[in-house]
Order: structure tokens, then sequence, then C-alpha cells
């Protein structure tokens, strides 16, 4: 793996590094800084383990001010940064280039503000996502994203990716729960947006940034909406012989107009890794739906008893709740360390399309032609709700034609996602990992477009370099960087 | 009013954007006109209407989405979803009856581009959170498209957003798609009398924080109950504080016996029926209880336990009734018509306690001389002013209609 092209280190940099980790313990203090190379491996890449480059010097900062000396020194001097929260990207969001310096905002991880009566909680941003719901579990409630990573992950890296997570069919993604942002510009002023209240004044400037990958700017506060839970919550699972039929079910279980709060797929080769890992009783069918509604018991029982029905038509091979909270819970810690598990058996490739999801059936047997035409095997996971798609390329990473391989067929698996009307990336973002692939599913003026905006947050292009965008084709600001080399 | 050039399809609106960004003409962009009267006022000579550019593109209910042309009138489509069970979640308010615009006129572009939503805000999000994809032309009359048709997509930077309440001063939508929701099968709304604004705001946020899902939570003081034309509440003569359940019978039933019992230290409770209830959220979505008059109406929106003390402060310096909605987190404010619409007080209120407001509804020369929108912060309002460069380096798209300077 590695097809990406990343650009030549500026030497010149490079040449002033001890200078500049000088100048970096100066402003913000040595305990804040990881000059030593050591050290530096530990952030030399994230959960796209393929890429790895050494950073230049790695800062932990403990305050917003420190993050505005950082970059108002950097952007001063046109050395680039990259903003890290845990390191979780399976897109290389937070993989460094070796004439850049990381700020890593984990140890900027206090909750601020918990308000019960306006349902916000005011959190710095390396707070962890599980974290902020267990800050205000006690009393009830919940902070609704939840990438599987949860555990693990920040909220500063929710915010870079605008994550999503099982739930998110119900209660929406990152964007649809943040109401404000303390955030440090390139070149070191601070700027504060929206707060507790509804839609923040003026442009939707927030809503830019949620998602923006790093490249607008480092976030270092937010204000999140916080939900009271359920009084309870139940899955079901429902076996199916087809892939086909258990997205014909998906389809009429929303058409239906019920919405549940989760509708997880996975197909037998998943099911049989999950099923040994956590034990959850999973059946062993060919596709398998993990549906789950909320609310009070007898509004539980009416739903599933109404999903029930509804998947009726399509044949089930078993239709199974939840009869206790042991069983939900591992019914979700199967789905939820789905990637873990499958982790343990081969290397895999983590893909991230949405389709419309009436192409479902049609999507899954041409993954599947894909994947076989390259010799390799996938399992899929994913989001069916909401089309989310995660097919897992299975490879060995030693074998450089495999791992060639995978990646060329993941290229095709979001090719073809985009051509049934889909698009690249559902939550986990471009990243380095799909950035070549933007002409897909953008033209030229779309991505002009989008790469202004990029300007008028990074004049320089310093944030975040050699993502999202594809190289050829930015701006003249970019022209002057050392010509790409394999 | 300036003369409309109204482009039939996306080719000849580029056409026009390109050659008016050369020449440098300034363009007031229009739908159904039902907004019209709000924002600053603009001196340009040239309109440009996307009235023509009408049409359903996609409707997949199974799918809970729909594309349009930005043209389309909002009451058509939500015909068409209608005779599919299904509706915009987020219950666009309607602002023609208020700002004196012309009524039912509302197109789904500008549904989009102001961001206006109703009571479901609070539980389904925004008009934003419900954008989907999108076609639009810059001022420089480029075409370009950003987001798709699927729920979730995070690739590339999120223009949806970025145009969703930019009232069309960045580039012309052409079409856009949109996440649609089933229609509730059941609705009921709990109403108490006769509470002050501070009490009846806890009452709506105690309820909001409940897991009993809440999906309206309104508070209307005397003289806007005064106005209401459901004859029942309007009959009361007090102030009405209003709570609406929604989804399948028995849930409705459920939930609303868990909030009558928590709530009951407030007094008595009593219940509107399916049909009572529509008709009273419908009422306060087309904002008729703020019909036009050439009384000041400001829309404030601040963290709800903040709302009673926004509209306390206010009031110690003028005559004003409001209209609570989003459990206290959105004033509709009306005031007698004073020089400045009292900006000055509106505006020192909303920085002690925090929020934005908009003067929906003044003189036109009132709206020429002060803010109508919430003055940014200087480091934001450079971001801002930038980000509209980069859509519209010539400056012709409603310019001026935001803000003074761009």
């Amino acid at each position: 793996m590695s097809r990406v092209i990343l650009p030549e280190p500026d030497r010149a940099i490079l040449a002033r590094r001890e200078g500049i980790v000088a100048d970096l313990r100066r402003l913000v203090g040595g305990e804040a800084i990881i000059a030593d190379e050591v050290g530096r491996r530990a952030y030399e890449t994230d959960a796209l383990t393929a890429y790895r480059r050494l950073p230049l010097a790695v800062v932990l900062p403990s305050t917003t001010e420190q993050i505005a000396r950082v970059l108002r020194y950097c952007n001063q001097w046109g050395i680039k940064v990259v903003a890290r929260g845990a390191g979780t990207s399976l897109s290389g969001g937070a993989l460094p280039t070796e004439d850049a310096v990381v700020v890593a905002v984990s140890r900027m991880n206090r909750v601020l503000e918990v308000d019960y009566v306006n349902r916000i909680a005011r959190v710095e941003v390396g707070i962890t996502n599980l974290a902020i719901s267990e800050a205000v579990k006690s009393a009830g409630y919940f902070y609704a994203p939840d990438p599987s990573s949860q555990l693990a992950c920040t909220l500063a890296g929710n915010i870079g990716m605008n994550s999503g997570g099982a739930h998110c069919l119900k209660y929406g993604v990152t964007t649809n729960n943040v109401l404000g942002l303390k955030m440090v510009l390139v070149d070191g002023s601070i700027v504060e947006l929206g707060g507790p209240h509804l839609d923040a004044a003026g442009y939707d400037l927030i809503g830019l940034i949620v998602g923006s990958e790093g490249q607008f700017g480092i976030v270092t506060e937010a204000t999140v909406r916080i939900l009271r839970a359920a009084e309870g919550a139940r899955p079901m699972l429902i076996g199916f012989d087809s892939s086909e039929a258990a997205g014909q079910c998906v389809a009429a279980i929303i058409g239906s107009g019920i919405i549940p709060v989760a509708i997880e797929f996975m197909d037998r080769p998943a099911i049989r890794v999950c099923e040994a890992f956590a034990k959850a009783g999973y059946p062993d069918v060919e596709a398998l739906l993990i549906v789950e509604v909320e609310g009070s018991d007898p509004e539980i029982k009416a739903l599933l008893e109404a999903i029930t029905e509804l998947a009726k038509p399509f044949d089930p091979r078993e239709l199974r709740v939840s009869q206790s909270a042991e069983e939900s819970a591992a019914i979700w810690k199967g789905r939820k360390s789905a990637f873990g598990a499958i982790g343990r058996i081969s290397d895999y490739y983590c893909m991230d399309g949405t389709i419309p999801l009436g192409k479902l059936g049609h999507v899954l047997v041409e993954i599947s032609r894909i994947c076989d035409a390259h010799g390799l095997k996938v399992a899929n996971i994913f989001h069916a709700g909401d089309g989310n798609l995660h097919p897992l390329i299975l490879y060995d990473a030693n074998d450089a034609d495999q791992a060639d391989k995978a990646e060329r067929a993941g290229a095709e698996v979001l090719e073809l996602c985009v051509a049934v009307g889909g698009c690249l990336s559902g939550e986990h973002g471009v990243g380095i990992e799909k950035r070549d692939l933007m002409r897909v599913q953008f033209d030229a003026s779309d991505l002009a477009q989008q790469m202004r905006i990029k300007t008028v947050f990074d004049p320089n292009w310093l944030l975040n370099p050699a993502k999202v965008f594809p190289l050829e084709g930015r701006p003249e600001a970019q022209a002057k960087e050392p010509k790409a080399a394999a | 009013m300036p003369s409309d050039v109204r482009p039939v399809d996306e080719r000849e609106l580029a056409q026009i954007l390109r050659e008016a960004g050369q020449a440098r003409t300034p363009l007031e962009l229009k739908g159904g006109g039902s907004k019209h009267n709000i924002g600053r006022p603009m001196t340009t000579t040239l309109g440009l209407s996307t009235g023509a550019l009408r049409g359903i593109t996609l409707y997949e209910p199974n799918e809970m989405v729909m594309a349009a042309r930005s043209g389309t009138p909002l009451a058509q489509l939500e015909e068409s979803l209608a005779q599919r069970g299904q509706m915009l979640a987020f219950e666009p308010a309607s602002l023609g009856a208020a700002a004196g615009g012309e009524a039912r006129a509302a197109t789904i572009g500008a549904v989009f581009a102001t961001n206006l939503s109703g009571a479901r805000r609070i539980m389904v999000g925004a008009a934003r959170d419900h954008l989907l994809g999108l076609r639009a032309v810059n001022g420089r009359g480029e075409i370009f498209k950003a987001g798709g048709r699927v729920m979730k997509n995070v690739t590339g930077v999120d223009l949806c957003r970025g145009l969703a309440g930019s009232w069309g001063t960045l580039a012309v939508m052409s079409e856009v798609t949109f996440k649609v929701l089933p229609m509730p099968e059941h609705t009921e709304t709990l109403v108490l009398l006769g509470l002050p604004d501070e009490i009846a705001i806890e009452v709506l946020c105690t309820a909001m924080g409940t897991p009993f899902e809440v999906s309206g939570a309104a508070h209307l003081q005397p003289a806007m109950v005064a106005r209401l034309e459901h004859e029942g509440l309007r009959g009361q003569g007090q102030a009405v504080t209003a709570l609406r359940l929604e989804n399948f019978k028995a849930s409705v039933d459920y939930r609303k016996g868990k909030l009558k019992a928590l709530l009951k230290a407030y007094g008595e409770i009593h219940d509107l029926d399916h049909d009572n209830s529509l008709a009273l959220w419908q009422e306060l979505r087309a904002l008729t209880l703020l019909k036009a008059s050439d009384a000041p109406l400001w829309r404030i929106s601040t963290a709800p336990s903040a709302g009673p003390k926004v509209v306390a402060a206010i009031a110690r310096y003028m005559d004003c009734s409001a209209f609570y909605d989003w459990a206290g987190g959105l004033i509709w404010l009306e005031m007698l018509p004073t020089t400045d619409a009292g900006a000055a007080d509106v505006r020192r209120v909303i920085a002690t306690h925090g929020g934005h407001a908009t003067l929906i509804r003044a003189a036109p020369e009132v709206r020429a001389a002060v803010d109508v929108f919430q003055p940014l912060e200087a480091g934001v309002g450079t971001i801002s002013r930038q980000l509209k460069a980069a859509f519209d380096p010539a400056g012709i798209l409603n310019p001026g209609r935001m803000y003074a300077d761009f």
C-alpha cells in the first residue's frame, strides 16, 4: 500500500529543525515539546498505518494561548502544522509530513461546563468522545455521535472529520451536535463562534469548519448538545439468506415511517469473526441486521413488533429480540469491536463510501465482484440505515502485491459508490487516503470553490498539508511547493 | 422594486451571473418574494428571480430524500410530500405574514438560503441539518455542486452548510437535495395557562430534559395569545405555554401521562387533541400572530434559560411582547416603533446575555440605519468578508443585505 504521493519535504525547514525546536520550547515550555526521535515515532502515523512520516517536532499544548503562539510562529516562518487528536483516523487525516510540526491536543481534555437546563456541555476538544457521555451520564444525558473508536478518539478528531457512528440515523453526526467553537486561526488569532444558543449568527462558519479535516485552523474548545437518554433501548437481530433481502428489509423499515435509532448490517464473514470475538449470539446467516429502537417498554415492544411484521416478507431466517441488558451489550460489543476483531485475523483496508439505500443489493454484489477480481476477500459491516458502507478488504500487509491490490480494489469500490449516486466518505474523511479520488466525485469547478475557502482560512496552505485536495490543480500559493516525488 | 430577470435553467443563470460579475452589476436575488423585506435595503437596480427554476427532480420516499430546483414553491413541494405521508421535519418558518412579503410564496431555495427553522428544530435540527446537496452558481458565473443525495457525506468542504443561512450573498442555488421525514401519526399538545415567562421557560426546559421527546416547546405572552386564530386558546385571555408530543398514539399517550405527572406542580395541564394541535402549531409556524404592522419585529436566538431574562431586560426600556419558541431559546419580540427599532437596547441586552438578534421587520429607513443582522466580532467579520469574496469577488450577489460593507 501507499500509492498516494506525498510531497518532498521542504529542505530549508528540515535544516532549521534544531532552531525551530528551540523556539517552540521557548514559546510553550520544554515539557510541552517532544523532539527526540523515539518520542516523535509515536506520532508518525495514525490508524491508516500504511503511511508513516516522522514529524519535525510534536507540541502537546495545555492551553488555547499556547496553540496561538505556536501557530503565529509557524505562520511567520512558513512551517507546516498538523493538528492531531488521538490519531485514530482511518483516512490518514493525522499523518504528519517530515517538515511539519504536530500539535496534539490530547492534554486539553477538561469538561469546562455542563448546563443541563440548556442541555449543553462546553469542553476542551482533547476529551475523548466517550468521556463527554461519561461526564453527563449520572444525570441521564449523553453526547450522541458514537464512532466505533469512541473510547479513544477525541472530540477534536470528531470535529475534524465530522464523525458519525451507529446511532446517527436518529441523532445526526458531529456537525448536527456542535453549537459553538473556539478556534485558533493560522495567524494565531483566536475566534469564538456560536455558543449555547441554536444556529450561530452570520455565515455558518461552524458548518464549514466541522469536517474541514484540520485545514482551516485548530479548534480548542467546543459547545456540544447533550441529550437526555431514552428510558430504554433494545436491539433485535434479523438474519437473512441474502444481502439483497437484508437491503430490501432496511428500505421497508425506513419507508414505513419508523426511524430506528440504528440499523447495522453485517455479512457472513463479518458475523463469524465478530461472533467468535464477542459471543453475542449472532446467527450464522448470509446477512444480519441489528435494529435498535428506543423508548419506554411498551413503545419498544410496539416498535419491535412492527419491525418484525415489516421483515416477514423478506423471509428472515432468524428474528430475535434481545432479552436482557447483558444480551444487548453483547450484541453491540460485537458490532463495535468488529474492526478490532477482524484485525486479529487479517490486515484489512476499511472503506467508507455512502450509497443511496435503493442501490444496496447491486453495490454488495459489485463489491464482491471487485474483490474477487483482485483475489481478495471482503467482510462487509455498515450503517445500513443511512447507506454508509464499511467494506473491509482483507489482505496481507507483508505482501506488497496484495497491499497494492487492496488499495486498487478500494478505489474501485469508492468509484462504484460515486457512480451509483453516493460519495467517497460517509464519516471517515478524505485525509490522504481518498485525496486523489476527489476528482471522481467533484469536477474542477467544485474543487476550486472548496479550495478558495481553504485559502480564506489558510492563505499559505500550511495546515494539514498534502491532504484532502489533489496536489495538481491547487491554487498558485501551492505551485511553489517542491515538486512531488514518489 | 427592481425589474427581474428570470433564467429558465441553470445554464442561463450562470450566463447572467458571469455577465453581471464582469460588468459588476449588483443583483437582488429573489425566490417567491416572501422574505423580500428582510435585511438591509439594497440599492440594486436589477433583480434576479429563481421563480422559473421549478420542479421536483428526485423523490425517493423509501430513502427519505427529495431534490428540487431552487425556485420550486415550498407549498407545492410540501403537497407532494404529504401525499406520501412525509414532510420537511424542520418546519420552515413562513415569514410572509410577519414581514409583509407575499404569503405562501416561499421557494425551497430560500428556505435553505435563510436557514429559518420552526418549532421542531429543537428535536430534529435546523434547515441546514436537512440540506444534503446542492447545485449553485457563484458570483463568477461558475456552476458548482456540493454534498449529494445520501444521508452521510463528509467528502470535501461542506459547502451546503456554508450556503445555508447566507441569504443569497454567496451564490445562487439552482437545485437543492434534502432529507425528508415521515409525518407523525398522531400529535397532541399539553397546555399550561397564565404562567409568567420565567416559570413557563422552566416548564419547557424541564420537559426538554426528559426522555419524552418533546417536539415543540412554546410560550406566548398574553398579548400574543390575543392574536391567535385558535379560538379556544385566544378565549383564555392569559399566557399559553405549549408542549407538543408526536409519534404513534400509544407512545404519545404514554409520554403525555409521564409529563403530566412531572409537571403537575406548575398548575392544571390541558390537552389539545390531534386536530387542535395541528391547527395551533400550523398557526405558530405561519407566524400569523406577528402579522405585518409598523411595529418592529426581532428574532432573537439565545440559550433557553436566558430567554426570559433577555425579554425582561428589553422590557425595562420599551413596551414589547414576546412569543418564545425552542423552549425559550428563540424569541419573536415585537415592540413599539422607535427611530432605531430598539436596536441599541436589544444589542446591549444580547451582549450581556449572549446569543444573536435579527431585525426581521422595520421601516426601510430604519433597516438602512441600524445593523439588521447581529454585528460580527472583528475576527469573524474578517473571515466573513473574505468568504464572501471567495464566492463573489465582484460583490454582485445581494450586496449589503446582511452587512453594510459587503
